[in-house]
């Protein structure tokens, strides 16, 4: 056998490794980026890969009502086109949140799928054409029942999110291994004030979020804390005008060590 | 109604021809006489659909009914009165039920089609039933406009000083007919019943069906599938022949020991797939309990609509991508988890944060309304909103310390309030109802929707109790 260079050798062992991931030998996924180069460069294809499992979940006091991931989705839905079909366990979203973060209610297909949530994803994802597919699940979710999803999104293209809900605080069930792509938890933190020259002025800022990479397929984990979304969907890296210069240099980012649980 | 460049007066209700309004008259004349007087445009072609409508809901009574316009029902009667309890009672109950349904109608029942049109507009009572073969007597004593004749026959009659049919039936035929024309000698038999008088009935819509009988019983569900399969092929072409597609489907297995189990799918968009409805009718299939066996099958379309041609895709549309047709996958998500549970989430106009939703079909055509305000608002919203208990420096200050579900949040940041009224329209008990909402922040960045009934004032705004209404 000729040997060639070392790249070049890497890089066709790659594209071996990814079809036997089930990734299509040379067809490219569409890859939604957040806009971000530092997270996207942690992401293996520079963005969330349409056609596979994403899995957020909240964190701390937002386990259970997931809110900060729900607009997170939302967000990242956004800037996609097209539908996206929501299972829900229970209906308690507030569409009108879901619009101030660019998905608009005529674009979203909600289903209450009680304890069927899985069932109703699958359905979705065996659809053609729909852009997204969104599940609030607060049960247990085997290895066995996320590949199935992972599958169902390979084949249909759609970018399907699992969004975990626990009914308690930093439940187990969540670090349970599953076949999702990427995995990340979405945690609120303390917001600066509104107008950072002028902190003593009540009133809300752009909240805050951590972000946390904790497992992703082919990429390293980390942790970012960034602006949540805005009107658009889009996240921001926080400025931090009061302390820095507008154009601080990303080493500031608090980057975490990859927790040990990256076991699929 | 408009008739040679003046407004007529077509049609009165009782209460108006009791003031002596008649049809005919012109309608400033009208108004003259009632000034107050309800007028409503004339709907010749909305009349006629109705009629042919009510004509069908009579298809209860007879299986042959026909509208006649402008205002007259057939009802063939014939061997029908006894499954109706008598003549009698099935004309009350006839006349009963359109009442209740807001229709003032006469009725009358007797040998021949022309004597029960002429008593039902010509008897002194809303009901009438001329016993057998004495429907020429009781004819005779009618005014000659009972004979549905033109208004100049009628007049030309009067003049002759003939008034009521008796009088015609004593003259001579020929000369009336030279006279008058054939006309009045065919609609005065008609009434006697010497001449026939058919009526042309209303065909009531048939359903589209296909029955499956099987040599042995069918057990298994692949069978079952196999069935449905053939069904499903049988009916599709006969939709399609007709121009329709079936909404609402009925599956129904009757099975060895007599016992019937139904399978009701509907769509949510007419249709004729017969991969799709077959998918449909399969999914169900875990709910049909066999027992010993079903030995036929019948495939029932109880609800068609004609499917209208839509344009998928235009060369020109903005870059959307390709119209992705959902309709496929709503009916299997309905018929799965229930039709109420697959819905779409709109906007209407409202302050109120629980009336600012419409949950809406999800296919349909959303409002072009969208939420206006620029103004936080939360992801979850607690249904009902949960009473909390909060500290806060003045009564108007923002909210320093809130307990809920027993966690104390100390409020870092704040924003608000932001008042939303009642709507005063919809309840008396909204006219003064305040609500004061604040968006606030504890410690950990959690973010939260809390609002203050009543503005801190008026007591009659509200009691002052915090709530806690969403999670951001």
């Amino acid at each position: 056998m000729a040997a060639s260079s070392p790249s070049a050798l890497l890089s066709a062992l790659r594209e071996q490794v990814a079809r036997i991931e089930g990734h299509g030998a040379g067809q490219a996924r569409r890859v939604v980026p957040f806009g971000i180069p530092v997270l996207d460069g942690a992401l293996p294809q520079g963005g969330l890969v349409c056609g596979a499992l994403h899995e957020v979940a909240g964190a701390g006091a937002n386990v259970e009502h997931a809110s900060a991931a729900a607009l997170l989705v939302a967000g990242i839905l956004a800037c996609t086109g097209g539908p996206v079909l929501w299972a829900s366990e229970r209906f308690d979203l507030f569409a009108p949140a879901l619009a101030g973060v660019g998905l608009p209610g005529s674009r979203v297909v909600h289903v209450e799928a009680g304890k069927a949530v899985l069932l109703a994803m699958e359905e979705g994802l065996r659809h053609p054409g729909l852009a997204g597919v969104v599940g609030e699940y607060s049960g247990r979710l085997s290895l066995t029942a996320s590949r199935r999803l992972q599958l169902a999104a390979e084949a249909s293209g759609a970018l399907a999110f699992l969004i975990r809900r626990g009914p308690q605080l930093n439940d187990l069930l969540l670090s349970e291994p599953t076949a999702a792509v990427t995995r990340w938890t979405v945690a609120c933190r303390p917001s600066p004030p509104p107008l950072p020259h002028s902190p003593d002025t009540p009133g809300l800022g752009r909240a805050r979020w951590q972000l946390d990479l904790m497992r992703c397929r082919g990429g390293v984990p980390g942790s970012w804390t960034v602006e949540a979304c805005d009107a658009q969907g889009r996240l921001a890296l926080p400025a931090d005008l009061a302390h820095r210069p507008a154009a601080a240099p990303p080493s500031h980012l608090r980057r975490r060590a990859a927790p040990g649980r990256t076991a699929a | 109604m408009a008739e040679e460049n003046r407004q007529v007066i077509a049609a009165a209700n009782q209460a108006a021809l009791r003031l002596g309004l008649r049809p005919g008259m012109a309608l400033a004349h009208a108004q003259a006489m009632v000034p107050d007087l309800q007028v409503a445009e004339a709907d010749p072609e909305g009349d006629t659909s109705a009629l042919a409508e009510l004509a069908a809901w009579c298809l209860r009574w007879s299986p042959l009914t026909a509208p006649a316009a402008p205002d007259s029902l057939w009802i063939d009667a014939t061997g029908c009165a006894h499954l109706h309890g008598g003549e009698a009672a099935m004309l009350a109950a006839l006349l009963s039920r359109l009442e209740r349904a807001g229709i003032s109608a006469r009725a009358a029942l007797a040998d021949t089609p022309g004597a029960a049109w002429a008593l039902a507009r010509h008897s002194a009572q809303s009901m009438t039933i001329v016993p057998p073969g004495a429907h020429a007597d009781a004819v005779a004593l009618l005014p000659i406009g009972a004979l549905r004749l033109e208004a100049e026959t009628v007049q030309a009659l009067r003049r002759l000083g003939i008034d009521l049919v008796g009088q015609l039936l004593s003259l001579p035929r020929a000369p009336l007919a030279r006279r008058f024309g054939p006309e009045v000698l065919r609609r005065l038999d008609q009434a006697l019943g010497r001449e026939a008088e058919p009526i042309t009935p209303l065909v009531p819509p048939e359903a589209v069906q296909h029955h499956l009988a099987f040599a042995e019983p069918l057990l298994t569900a692949a069978a079952l599938a196999i069935a449905i399969e053939r069904l499903v092929d049988a009916v599709c072409p006969r939709l399609e022949q007709a121009g329709l597609g079936a909404r609402r489907l009925d599956l129904i297995f009757e099975r060895v020991d007599d016992a019937v189990q139904v399978i009701p799918i509907g769509t949510s968009r007419p249709s004729r797939d017969a991969h799709h409805l077959g998918r449909l009718l399969k999914e169900r299939l875990e709910s049909v309990e066999p027992g010993f066996g079903v030995s036929a099958m019948r495939l029932v379309v109880t609800l068609a609509e004609p499917i209208r041609p839509t344009q998928r895709c235009s060369a020109l549309s903005p870059d959307h991508g390709p119209e992705v047709d959902l309709a496929p996958l709503v009916d299997r998500l309905a018929s799965r988890f229930g039709e109420a549970r697959v819905f779409s989430v709109l906007p209407r106009e409202s302050d109120v944060p629980e009336r600012a939703i419409q949950v809406s079909f999800p296919l349909a055509a959303g409002p072009s309304a969208a939420w206006t305000w620029d103004l936080r608002r939360p992801v979850r919203l607690l249904n009902p909103p949960q009473a909390i208990d909060v500290v806060s420096a003045l009564p108007d200050d923002p909210p320093a310390l809130f307990l809920w579900r027993r966690i104390r949040h100390r409020v870092r940041r704040a924003d608000g309030p932001e008042r939303i009224a009642g709507e005063w329209w919809r309840r008396d008990g909204e006219v003064a109802a305040v609500r004061d909402y604040w968006a606030v922040e504890d410690e950990n960045g959690h973010r939260f929707w809390l609002f203050r009934r009543g503005d801190g004032a008026d007591p009659a705004t509200g009691d002052l109790s915090w709530f806690l209404h969403g999670l951001f």
